[in-house]
């Protein structure tokens, strides 16, 4: 029996892919609804396969009128092939997104069938603190960008003991929480909602073996409000895996107890910092929080808990699953396994690739991205988000890893990968970024608050002639305040894009020239 | 997939009935406000003592939640919020471009400001390998151009009077 695969990530759909899946049904066609397999420049892109678990073929950038009129033909110049074959998913190494736009997300024998569990059964097989070494041992480090590892972290909450909510009494119920951070709110970044949309239960199946490693009865994934597919998905998967079995008392017939719960969040950038994201849960401001005390040991509601980052957590189950030692010999010595980078911007081939640490950001943008949409030349490359550095043409051989980007002045903060072309100013994005950290600010150290706008404003008087030497040292010790005397990363990165533009671009500063 | 909002009138009876459970959990005034607008489409002024009294917080506490996320409104929404990706990764293909276009055209057509607010400029939808993003209500558009954009408006309007 013939099965039509088509997308309802959320990228897909900006598309079209649901108009093209009405299509199909409308021909009497039937149609499953997967995830994307991440080759976004090709979506819509329908799957197909004449029998239960055959190869797939698919069609690039199909048309619902095309589906309608003359049906998906294999001699039509947008036929793909086999999916799977294609070079670009080849060449990946997928632990991560290794189901994502296979099967149906929110299909839990779909699920089963690809995988999925085997990490958790491994994990419960296993006393918690052995599963624990077993994270440690693999070298897997927070995806969200600060790259501690993610087993030590885990370690600490398990050695601290349960506490009641700050506030109640003494004898109250103690908990522990597992915490996800899915405010992926940096620019260039969408692995966490096309995994969260893709494969779901991959994400639940992670932090159902964190709570089994650290005690934790209660699970958060705080979920942007601008990713409103993810949080269908989301939802409509806790559903499913509570009446399974997966979360909820006594998860697959064992003691463990654990549940999870959306918190979605309210549009503020600065709640993906981990202590600002606990404010906001708490209902609050988005305040950032002084360190320590660490919310491993006072986190959510003044309790141990587990923050992770969405990739983070979606690798642990493959870690379980297929070995930690395998997951370690992946990537360089000190950044192990693989990153899901995302490829975005002014790129031929945007998508996700999974691939192990080492590779250089040439091959990731020339190899997999195929260059520029516009077909000129790249210019600058900001790798890591807002708070990434823009890093010039020539300095693009530098392995990913987050050690060999911070040497290089750079960081991998969430793998993102913006590509620019020749047609960037690179004063005016520096100028963004300055902006874009007036405006997303907590507000809570001055640095930070009172830093990007003055940052703002000596750039444009750079940039408009007014003193630019003296204008630019003020700017570079501006950075430095920034740098050194900001609470968190929001205000103590935003010097990273400014000032690597104005080391890497400097003659975009200069002023205009008289008479022109 | 896609939800076409349609916002009750504001009632405060309404209202206590929708927060009363929540103001029981933990931490409970983002959510309260959130759940307030998702059912009115905004947090009226009235919301903001009677949030402080269900959660047992200040009328401050409250109004510092309701300004400090961008989310929250305090007016109604338009008919149809457009709202433009300002981030980099759409910058890098013609975001800024579109800002323009987008903000000539609503400057053209006054009734077309109307519906849509204008733009309240937005960083970062998640489509970042299909920009320029834009939302359209809640339709997620990739590639986005003034035209596409128009051919969403058209097609959810007609949703709405079909």
């Amino acid at each position: 029996m013939t099965m039509w695969f088509v997308p309802r990530d959320a990228a897909a759909r900006s598309m079209g892919s649901d108009e093209v899946a009405e299509a199909l049904i409308a021909q009497g066609h039937d149609v499953i609804r997967t995830g994307s397999r991440g080759m976004l420049w090709l979506e819509p892109l329908v799957e197909c396969a004449r029998e239960p678990g055959g190869p797939r073929v698919g069609w690039a950038n199909v048309d619902p009128a095309d589906v309608a009129e003359a049906g998906l033909q294999e001699t039509a110049a947008n036929y793909l092939g086999v999916v799977a074959d294609m070079d670009y998913l080849v060449k990946q190494d997928r632990w991560v997104f290794e189901r994502a736009g296979v099967i149906d997300p929110l299909d839990p024998d779909d699920y089963v069938a690809n995988g999925g569990l085997a990490g958790l059964r491994a994990a419960l097989a296993l006393p918690p603190g052995d599963v624990i070494s077993n994270v440690i041992d693999s070298g897997l480090r927070g995806r969200g960008g600060a790259g501690f590892p993610a087993g030590i972290k885990w370690r600490t909450v398990a050695e601290t003991p349960p506490r009641p909510h700050i506030g109640d009494p003494a004898n109250a119920p103690a908990h522990k929480y597992v915490c996800i951070n899915a405010d992926e709110g940096d620019s260039g970044t969408f692995a966490d909602r096309m995994l969260i949309e893709g494969d779901p239960f991959c994400l639940l199946e992670g932090m159902a073996i964190a709570a089994y490693c650290v005690g934790a009865d209660k699970g958060i994934v705080y979920l942007r409000s601008e990713y409103p597919d993810a949080i269908e998905v989301l939802d409509e998967a806790i559903a499913i895996a509570r009446e399974r079995g997966w979360l909820g008392i006594g998860i697959l017939d064992t003691d463990l107890s654990f549940d999870v719960e959306v918190y979605v969040g309210a549009g503020s950038y600065v709640c993906g910092e981990e202590t600002a994201m606990l404010e906001s849960i708490e209902g609050r401001r988005g305040m950032v929080r002084v360190k320590p005390p660490l919310p491993a040991i006072e986190g959510l509601f003044g309790t141990p808990t587990v923050i992770n980052n969405v990739m983070t957590m979606a690798s642990v189950p493959s870690i379980m699953a297929r070995g930690a030692q395998a997951y370690a010999a992946l990537g360089t010595e000190k950044s192990q396994g693989t990153q899901v980078f995302q490829l975005a911007g002014n790129i031929a081939r945007g998508g996700i690739v999974e691939t192990a640490f080492g590779v250089s950001a040439r091959e990731l943008i020339e190899g997999f991205g195929g260059g520029t949409l516009s077909g000129r030349p790249v210019r600058a490359v900001q790798i890591g988000g807002p708070l990434g550095a823009y890093l010039p043409a020539d300095q693009l051989d530098v392995p990913m890893g987050y050690e060999t980007l911070a040497e290089a002045g750079g960081m991998i903060g969430h793998g993102g990968v913006v590509v620019f072309d020749e047609s960037v100013d690179m004063a005016q994005q520096a100028r963004f970024a300055m902006e874009f950290c007036a405006e997303e600010s907590c507000g809570k150290c001055t640095p930070c608050r009172i830093g990007s706008i003055r940052g703002v404003e000596v750039i444009d008087r750079i940039r408009s002639g007014e003193d630019p030497e003296g204008n630019t040292v003020l700017l570079r010790d501006l950075c430095e305040v920034m740098t050194d005397g900001s609470l968190c990363a929001m205000g103590g990165l935003t010097p990273m894009p400014v000032l690597s533009a104005l080391d890497n671009f400097p003659e975009d500063f200069a002023p205009p020239v008289r008479g022109q | 997939m896609t939800l076409t909002q349609d916002f009750a009138a504001w009632s405060s009876e309404e209202a206590d009935q929708l927060i009363t459970p929540i103001a029981l959990t933990p931490g409970p005034i983002l959510r309260c406000l959130q759940a307030i607008q998702e059912r009115f489409g905004y947090v009226p002024a009235d919301a903001v003592a009677l949030v402080a009294q269900r959660c047992n917080a200040t009328r401050a506490d409250v109004h510092g939640v309701l300004t400090f996320y961008a989310d929250l409104r305090t007016q109604p929404p338009p008919a149809i919020p457009v709202r433009l990706c300002a981030a980099e990764a759409c910058q890098a293909v013609g975001g800024r471009g579109l800002q323009g276009e987008w903000a000539k055209a609503c400057d053209e057509d006054p009734q077309l400001a109307d519906v849509t607010g204008g733009n309240e400029p937005i960083f970062c939808l998640g489509n970042c390998a299909l920009g320029p993003a834009a939302f359209v209500g809640n339709q997620l558009i990739g590639r986005a151009s003034v035209d596409r954009i128009m051919a969403a408006i058209r097609q959810q309007q007609e949703g709405k009077t079909a």
